[in-house]
């Protein structure tokens, strides 16, 4: 198990590989579809998010309100990644992001921006939203609740040994492409 | 109704929260045939571990809590309009209470008003049955999952896919290695032969209501679906594709006639968390029995 804690610098990040079993600590910022689009077409992000050396989380957690007024993280699991492939490998140049925590993979284009921009794939266990949301310390603020609803909007999570796998790396390797090739070739076997 | 909406708010909660027994066993079956210290093992572990604190804590196992889909069985002179009432009253209440996401988007207007109500949400799959009372059951099927269902017209060229089982077999097969780890495997497949493009997708899904270790009363098919399942899982696709021995907890094969010009075949894929209960109401609207087992 290797232990990730801010600050997320590119050499910690690059001494990771596919298959490094990660426990993450620190800032973890949502988005999803609608943020990713947004980004991609020259939107800028909300004041107070920075992604510079930043960890992404694609997720649409749900968050309820105490009586209070603080919010209380109920379930927060990775989405499929898969979709935000037109837009990330941009997102991460232009922003330095250094991980993005989804699942399912990504393709191609985040593959070599991973590579070139020193940033690594980090896939949580889809439907795990109990475990995840266990190391949920606490919300540190919310952005663009209103415009994109609560799924959709940026939270701004503080985690703690937040557990996930490294599956593409900044060497570029990529344990989704690896699998898809194995197990196509074993398909071809059985037809 | 206040009896018929508490009943249908714990179904609603339990379904969420607590995985079927069925699903549960072959989820611990299949962290048994992993091999120690891989991360298909430590992924299989993570969900165990999230199927006991869900439960424990009445939240919801996975945060997408997907499509609702409800399916009534009820005797005549039952009121359907009443019941999608009482229904649509107890999703807000239960998405109020966070059983459920926020999950319910304009599609023009990308607009998500928070309530889980409106065009398309829930869905209701109404029955009438000549003997019996009303029974109610629930599938919450996550976007992840859906997602990755595929429909396939045959014959199919590219996949040497004929009108006959063991075109089926290809393409049910192709649709498991283009889904890889995204639908959130390991999964189950609801299938079906034949029908037309919406009645083919419907019948598939509805294959869900079947538990995991039930046998298809047709051999033809019951032999399709142990083919599928076994092949399947010697693609070392794995939990999450992160490769290992498990792909699919289950195949489920239905069949529908088809037109002369058409034939469909109809792939839903449901993530590990398979989420559906059922229950059966007595005449004031409370539960009877749950029908998957459990207290």
């Amino acid at each position: 198990m290797v232990a990730l804690e801010a600050p997320f610098t590119e050499e910690k990040i690059r001494r990771l590989r596919v298959g490094d079993a990660v426990e993450v600590s620190g800032i973890l910022y949502t988005g999803r579809d609608a943020v990713h689009r947004h980004l991609a077409h020259g939107g800028d992000l909300p004041a107070g998010v920075n992604l510079r050396d930043g960890i992404m989380y694609h997720c649409g957690p749900v968050v309820l309100r105490g009586e209070t007024g603080e919010w209380r993280v109920v379930a927060a699991g990775p989405t499929t990644s898969a979709r935000e492939e037109p837009y990330q490998a941009e997102i991460i140049r232009r922003h330095g992001v250094r991980g993005v925590i989804g699942k399912g993979g990504m393709g191609e284009r985040t593959l070599e921006a991973c590579r070139a921009e020193g940033c690594v794939y980090l896939h949580a266990v889809g439907g795990a939203a109990q475990v995840l949301a266990e190391q949920i310390r606490r919300v540190r603020a919310v952005y663009w609740l209103e415009e994109f609803g609560s799924p959709e909007a940026i939270w701004e999570f503080e985690v703690e040994r937040f557990p996930v796998v490294v599956t593409m790396d900044a060497h570029g390797g990529s344990l989704h492409r690896d699998v898809a090739l194995a197990s196509e070739a074993e398909l071809r076997k059985r037809l | 109704m206040k009896v018929l909406l508490a009943s249908l708010v714990e179904l609603i909660r339990r379904t969420s929260a607590e995985i079927p027994d069925d699903v549960q066993r072959s989820i611990l079956e299949a962290l048994e045939r992993e091999q120690r210290g891989t991360i298909a093992e430590s992924a299989l572990r993570i969900i165990e571990r999230n199927i006991a604190l869900a439960r424990g804590k009445s939240q919801p196992l996975c945060q997408d809590t997907g499509s609702i889909l409800f399916y009534i069985e009820h005797p005549s002179g039952f009121d359907p309009i009443e019941f999608e009432e009482t229904a649509r009253e107890a999703v807000g209440g239960a998405t109020r209470v966070g059983y459920l996401r926020q999950n319910s988007v304009d599609s023009l207007t990308g607009r998500n008003d928070g309530t889980n109500v409106g065009p398309g949400s829930p869905v209701f799959h109404f029955q009438a049955v000549r003997s019996g009372g009303l029974s109610v059951r629930l599938i919450l099927k996550g976007g992840g999952c859906e997602n990755v269902g595929a429909q396939y017209s045959l014959p199919d060229e590219r996949l040497k896919a004929d009108r006959d089982l063991e075109g089926c077999r290809r393409v049910i097969l192709d649709a498991v290695v283009q889904a890889q780890g995204k639908g959130c495997g390991p999964g189950i497949l609801g299938v079906c032969i034949g029908g037309d493009r919406a009645t083919g997708y419907e019948h598939s899904k509805r294959q869900f209501l079947r538990r995991l270790d039930d046998r298809n009363p047709d051999p033809r098919l019951d032999g399709l679906e142990q083919e599928v399942l076994g092949t399947s899982n010697a693609l070392g696709i794995g939990p999450m594709g992160f490769g290992g021995r498990t792909t699919l907890l289950g195949v489920k094969v239905g069949v529908l006639n088809r037109l002369p010009a058409s034939y469909f075949v109809s792939v839903s894929y449901m993530c590990w968390a398979y989420r559906r209960q059922g229950v059966a109401l007595d005449e004031s609207g409370g539960i009877q029995r749950w029908l998957y087992g459990g207290a």
